[in-house]
């Protein structure tokens, strides 16, 4: 089983990796992490994998070790994901994500008539809040509130 | 209490002791607001009126507001003959704007327009109303109208209309949660309250009633607060003359009322309020509307900081 493991995703020597990622949410984890341009290692994606607690993505990212800042934005749509960091193949932090409160320039808002739609010069910006352990995203703009299917707004 | 530099974007951002505040402002500001006393409170400052979608009365309100305190308009014209129909933002709109005056009043389309104005702006921000978004003068001088000829405290309001999507009506709920009020919402199905909101102010201290004529409160309230109907919510036409021959005040409904009772409108009406009614000691919508004076002139003097 460890060894066919080794064969679909090798492991690395040095970087992040990126487990117990919502199955089926590696390539939004991608988007919202701006890998590969933010990498210039080898970026692996493994998704339906199988783990303890039913299916999984992991998403392994040689070279770059992720600050916990950068990653906890993609708690929103994979709020079980664990950041392992990988120093000569052993793991030297491990950490769960953290939905921030507040979220700037990752999601755009729902409301089709918020300026933050227009062509100003601004981000989107959200005030996070969990409600039933499920986010909630209020644009700070125009109030609508985003809780359900957030992966779905990308920017 | 201090205002200046402060802008108003929205009911949300004020607490009871604040509104309070600006509306014995108001009450201060009554006797210049008729004339009756001059002023030269604001002489010497500019406030910059960006209406980027028309509005005649608040517009006016406001610029009357700022000359009977001494105060000199500089207004933005008509927007087709402005630079946002070349294309400019309202980022820099603002960060030009800001520069040519000390506080600036924003009417935009868009939800979120204030706000984002707040961010570039160096000078108060006004919001005029925002989309389908906030419009806190119109609230307050809807509380400043209810405080004058009514009473906020241990009041009872009934709220007649577009509940579903008259967000002057919800803005005015919410504040008159922090005052404990009793509110009764007459709306047909279709345009009811959403659930939402009547929770939220549930939990904030209202106490919320659903009835579907006005002849069930009429006889109980000391405010009844009528608000338009538009025929764009119906697909059919005869549903909407249904339903608003349905939520119209006349002289006859008002046989049960209390002497005290006052009914108030936003305006323009429709067909709402019947004409017949303007002569009863009811009617305060058009004192609602010099209101709005009075009001404006307290939030520019107060975010201005010509008084505290
Ligand atoms: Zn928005």
């Amino acid at each position: 089983m460890g060894e066919e493991k080794e064969l679909r995703v090798r492991r690395i020597k040095n970087g992040t990796v990126i487990d117990h990622i919502t199955a089926g949410q590696a390539l939004n984890v991608i988007k919202i992490l701006g890998l590969p341009d933010a990498s210039e290692g080898v970026v692996s994606i493994l998704l339906n994998s199988p783990g303890e607690h039913g299916k999984k993505d992991v998403v392994k990212i040689e070279n770059r070790e992720l600050k916990v800042t950068e990653v906890d934005r993609i708690a929103l749509i994979a709020p079980n994901a664990t950041i392992n960091i990988i120093r000569n193949f052993n793991v030297s932090q491990k950490k769960k994500v953290h939905i921030p409160e507040f979220m700037e320039g990752v999601i755009r808002c729902i409301n089709p008539n918020c300026i933050s739609n227009s062509n100003e010069p601004i981000t989107s910006k959200f005030n996070v809040t969990v409600d039933d352990d499920r986010p909630k995203l209020r644009c700070t703009y125009c109030g609508r509130v985003i809780s359900e299917n957030i992966a779905k707004h990308l920017l | 209490m201090i205002f200046k530099d402060h802008h108003i974007i929205s009911m949300t951002s004020f607490s009871k002791d604040m509104i309070d505040h600006i509306l014995e402002t108001a009450e201060k500001m009554e006797p210049i607001a008729l004339g009756k006393q001059k002023s030269d409170l604001l002489s010497g400052k500019v406030l910059a009126v960006l209406f980027f979608e028309p509005s005649t009365r608040t517009r006016m309100s406001f610029e009357t507001a700022m000359y009977r305190l001494g105060g000199d308009v500089l207004n933005l014209g008509s927007v087709d003959a402005s630079s946002i129909a070349k294309g400019e933002t309202l980022a820099d709109t603002i960060r030009v704007v800001d520069s040519y005056a000390d506080a600036i009043v924003l009417r935009h389309p868009r939800e979120g327009a204030a706000f984002l104005a707040s961010e570039f702006s160096t000078v108060p921000i006004l919001n005029a109303g925002d989309g389908a978004g906030h419009h806190p003068t119109q609230t307050l001088l809807d509380l400043y109208t209810i405080k004058r000829q009514s009473h906020l405290d241990g009041l009872k309001i009934a709220l007649a209309g577009d509940l579903k999507y008259g967000r002057t009506v919800h803005s005015l709920c919410y504040a008159l949660s922090l005052y404990g009020a009793q509110i009764t919402m007459i709306s047909p199905p279709e345009l009811r309250m959403p659930e939402e909101i009547i929770n939220d102010l549930e939990n904030r201290g209202a106490k919320v009633t659903e009835v579907e004529s006005i002849e069930e409160a009429i006889g109980d309230v000391d405010v009844l607060y009528m608000t338009r109907i538009q025929k764009e919510r119906f697909p059919d036409p005869a549903e909407y003359q249904k339903v608003a021959n349905r939520l119209k005040i006349t002289t006859d409904l008002l046989k049960d009322a209390k002497q005290e009772l006052r009914i108030m409108h936003p305006l323009p009406r429709v067909n709402e309020i019947h004409p017949d009614v303007d002569d009863t000691v009811h009617a305060c919508y058009f004192k609602q509307a010099f209101y709005g004076v009075p009001v404006r002139m307290a939030l520019v003097a107060l975010v201005l900081g010509a008084i505290e």
